[in-house]
């Protein structure tokens, strides 16, 4: 089963929402928090293209208790975004409930209750922040409508705040204590909720903490491996070195004989392709404890068949990629004539540019655990970021029905596009079932490392003209590398739309001729997704080249892509894409690329990081924007050389229109933590591979960026817009990376075409 | 598998383990205190991180045969209510993200400042190197570091 990837949905809802009161135990066995009261659900639902029903967005569940607790459910994943406070806060805000008292309960992977659950693709603010206003506004609208009743007193003459409606007398009465009256309230139509004046939140557009602060600073917060079961057993897995390899026999004896260890049992892997969704080939030793089950699986004997990819090696394919941009490839984009832009051409630049395969190297790595009861029925607890994915694949390997499994999702240390994959959970069903108890799949730092699902590596090569009179007069982008759909279709030899959509057909810049290609390359590894994807390649070639135009034109870059950007306008790529642009998943119409927009960004950042003005000799200043995940950034970055040689980045300017800001202290982090991951990924990380394994082992060979190098500043003005909302987790890491090369440059007078490179 | 008597968190512990399982498992497996964590075991991330006798070390490399009469403390026994200075700090700047390398980094810190109550910038990101947050809140964690040490 192919993932719905966010970019590729297409989905325009015709709105067919209603309001529900679910039964009591339905909402309990979501919930343990609930102690009673009022249970109301909204479900949101629209009409699919062929008249079918389409749950598009949560139910959302709102428990309101007597003694005026309001509990509301969170059926996104928590990986560090806050989208698990962010978005009941939207509900809590709406509807007046006190947000200090209000709780949040984790909704368990169900596609029918919740709709999409996929967190992934910087797309949950985009696609429940309407949702959720409207829920928090039909209870609010019911909460009134009781406590008129009750007073006798006109509805509109009610308001609420703090769990209490309000009346214009003064007269309070708690939501707890309407609670009876509830339950006998019309339900509102959808059509009849006004929903508050922006300027009338408290929450909204605000710096909110997140809900999971003290959990997780005082060691209580609950990830992937800390949940423990009666009987629970520990396993640990050896996994095929390379893709694709087979067992082909193995000795148990060492690794029986070590006290703990139970029982060894074989995974079936799918082969070569590896699947999406599928666990790698491999040998799993069974274990009272985490320690006996390591140490029982460095003892395991294995013969493997190694298979085609054991005399891959990951250079090798570069150079070949590198190669094959030399000549025409398949054609993703054109516009003019750029063949013509190179006859006529004053000047010719050509560049290439060159990134490596990255691990997600989420701080936890990969843990599940499984509780197969027997009868078809098994229980999950999983740092998932798609509950719903896992489900499916669990219910798939053990062949039992999707209804029988429940997902129960935990905090995840660190998503980054690696815990959507329910590889690790699927091993976990599958040794459950085989040990007759519940099992722990604990991956080490070592496994996660060598058995990812890795950012691909890319070749790129810009060639652009500039006309007799120095204008950019041509844009011709070749791109290479191995497609996400190749690890589970062996015939998927050029990038997706969808990949490309990421950076590189959209180009948004006034060029008379475009012309982009892609070129075949295969997958030897397993190939995934990575926070912004391939943005992260496309906008290091394409930001660093305008950089390098400017340059050659003799304009400052800034005012350079301003200019490049034109008039203020909306965007559409009509009739030069060759094949589907995804847009996000979104209609270009509903969210259209608006050169205003991205220009606005530019100015404001050239400001506060006073661009224009000199800096002083031995520092220097980068700058890029880029536009990803319907979200507008601009980014400078400076740099210099600190005492020890050593570079230093005192500085990072990110301004960002991302429309609504709706948890400001959020998004901050966001472009915070985003600058810092976009270090790692430009100076620190990759992953190599030889006779097709992965090189590197744990953090001392693939690095991560840490605190004395690490950015010293980061300031992020967040543009003031009541334009809809769009994410930020993803959008702060692309033009970051571009920012920091084009500011080496200027700080060493040499270019930076490959990452990561070393300073 | 051998007896050994730990004092974690102010009480007095036994487990039967292998003499060589490092802290870390004795802690998250046997004893059920899950707020440390494993992020690498081979002390490069810090995640692991716990106090002997007031020093900060890497429970991932600590085999449970090399602690004799020391202190163990752990996140869960750092403070009664979650109230140490260090973990106000990290509540008043909302340092986590995603959360998993907090109790490491709330760890390492405190027992930097119990050295150095004054420290400077470097002397911080020096003391805070060997701990990894992929989620990139080094700042959050500076600034709440040196809000807790003027405390
Ligand atoms: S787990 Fe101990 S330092 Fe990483
Ligand atoms: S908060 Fe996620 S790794 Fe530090």
């Amino acid at each position: 089963m192919l993932p719905k990837l966010p970019f590729f949905k297409t989905k325009e809802p015709k709105n067919q929402s209603k309001v529900f009161i679910p039964s009591r135990r339905e909402f309990l066995k979501i919930s343990s928090l609930v102690t009673g009261g009022f249970v109301m659900g909204i479900n949101f639902q629209c009409a699919g293209p062929k008249g079918e029903v389409i749950t598009f967005a949560p139910n959302v569940y709102i428990n309101i208790s007597s003694d005026n607790v309001i509990t509301l459910i969170a059926h996104r994943s928590e990986m560090g975004t806050g989208i698990r406070t962010t978005l009941p806060m939207i509900v809590a805000d709406e509807m007046g409930a006190e947000w200090s008292k209000v709780k949040i309960a984790q909704a368990e992977g169900d596609e029918e209750k919740y709709g999409d659950q996929n967190t992934d693709g910087s797309y949950s603010i985009r696609m429940f922040y309407e949702p959720m206003r409207l829920a928090g506004g039909t209870a609010r609208q019911m909460l009134q409508a009781a406590a008129a009743a009750k007073w006798g007193v006109d509805v509109s003459e009610c308001s609420t705040e703090n769990s209490q409606v309000l009346h214009s007398s003064g007269k309070k009465i708690k939501f707890g204590d309407l609670v009876a009256d509830m339950g006998k309230m019309e339900i509102p139509k959808p059509e009849s909720i006004t929903l508050k004046e922006f300027s009338s939140y408290k929450l909204i557009g605000k710096d909110v903490m997140i809900y999971d602060a003290k959990d997780m600073s005082t060691g209580k917060a609950i990830y992937g491996a800390d949940v423990d079961l009666p009987n629970m057993q520990i396993a640990v897995i050896r996994r095929s070195p390379v893709v694709g390899a087979k067992v082909i026999s193995f000795n148990d004896e060492k690794a029986m004989a070590i006290p703990g260890v139970n029982r060894v049992v074989k995974i079936e892997g799918a082969g070569n392709p590896p699947g999406l969704d599928k666990p790698l080939e491999g040998v799993a030793v069974i274990a009272d404890n985490t320690w006996a089950a390591m140490k029982g699986r460095d003892a395991l004997e294995i013969e493997w068949d190694l298979g085609e990819n054991q005399t891959y090696s990951s250079s090798k394919q570069l150079e070949e990629m590198l190669k094959s941009t030399t000549g025409d490839g398949k054609l993703r984009r054109e516009r003019g004539d750029f063949k013509a832009a190179q006859r006529n051409a004053g000047k010719r630049i050509e560049r290439t540019y060159l990134a490596p395969f990255y691990a997600h190297a989420t701080i936890e790595p990969p843990a599940a655990i499984a509780h197969y009861q027997g009868d078809g029925i098994c229980e999950i607890w999983a740092p998932t970021q798609h509950p719903q994915w896992a489900r499916q694949a669990v219910a798939d390997a053990l062949n039992i029905d999707l209804y029988n499994v429940t997902v129960n999702v935990t905090l995840l240390g660190g998503g980054f596009g690696r815990k959507s994959k329910p590889d690790f959970v699927v091993e976990a069903a599958l040794l459950s079932k085989a040990a007759k108890s519940p099992v722990r799949v604990q991956w080490t730092r070592e496994d996660d490392l060598h058995h990812d699902f890795l950012h691909a590596q890319s070749a790129q090569r810009i060639k652009a003209t500039l006309d007799k009179n120095g204008n950019l007069s041509g844009w011709n982008h070749h791109t290479v590398f191995p497609a996400i759909g190749a690890t589970a279709s062996a015939t998927e030899l050029h990038p997706s739309d969808g990949e490309l959509g990421l950076g590189c057909i959209d180009f948004p810049f006034d060029v008379p001729n475009i012309r982009i290609e892609s070129h075949e390359s295969k997958a030897h590894t397993r190939i995934g997704w990575l926070r912004s994807v391939s943005n992260i390649h496309h906008s290091f070639a394409t930001n660093c080249m305008l950089d390098e135009l400017a340059e050659a034109k003799g304009e400052d870059p800034v005012d350079f892509l301003s200019g490049l950007l034109g008039e203020d306008k909306n965007l559409n790529f009509e009739g030069e894409i060759k094949g589907q642009f995804g847009n996000y998943g979104e209609s270009i119409e509903k969210f259209p690329l608006n050169t205003g927009r991205l220009k606005r960004v530019i100015e404001i950042v050239a400001k506060e990081a006073n661009w224009k003005n000199a800096v002083a000799e031995g520092k220097a200043m980068g700058f890029a924007a880029h536009k990803s995940f319907l979200t507008y950034v601009a980014c400078i970055v400076r740099v210099e050389k600190g005492a020890d040689g050593k570079l230093l980045i005192p500085e990072v300017f990110y301004a960002v229109d991302c429309g609504i800001g709706v948890n400001t202290d959020r998004i901050r982090s966001q472009f915070e933590g985003g600058a810092q991951f976009a270090t790692s990924l430009a100076m620190t990380s990759a992953i190599t591979l030889e006779n097709g394994k992965v090189q590197q082992n744990n953090f001392d060979g693939y690095e991560i960026i840490r605190m004395p190098q690490s950015p010293k500043k980061i300031h992020v003005h967040i543009v003031e817009s009541m334009e809809k909302p769009t994410g930020v987790g993803e959008p702060p890491v692309p033009p970051y990376i571009a920012a920091l090369c084009n500011a080496m440059y200027k700080l060493t007078g040499e270019r930076i075409y490959q990452l990561p490179f070393k300073a | 598998m051998a007896k050994f008597n730990l004092n974690i968190n102010g009480k007095s512990k036994e487990v039967e383990v292998d003499a060589a399982t490092p802290l870390l498992w004795v802690l998250r497996d046997h004893l059920n205190l899950t707020g440390t964590k494993y992020g690498c075991g081979i002390a490069a991330c810090g995640a692991c991180t716990v106090h002997l006798d007031g020093v900060a070390v890497r429970s991932c490399q600590m085999p449970v045969s090399n602690i004799e009469n020391q202190k163990i403390t752990t996140i869960e026994g750092l403070s009664e209510n979650g109230d140490h200075p260090v973990q106000k700090a990290w509540l008043e700047h909302d340092v986590p993200q995603c959360g998993y390398c907090q109790s490491g980094q709330i760890m390492t810190a405190v027992a930097f400042l119990k050295e150095n109550p004054n420290p400077s910038d470097p002397e911080i990101e020096n003391a805070m190197n060997g701990n990894i947050c992929r989620c990139g809140t080094y700042l959050r964690i500076k600034a709440a570091v040196k809000t807790a040490a003027n405390s």
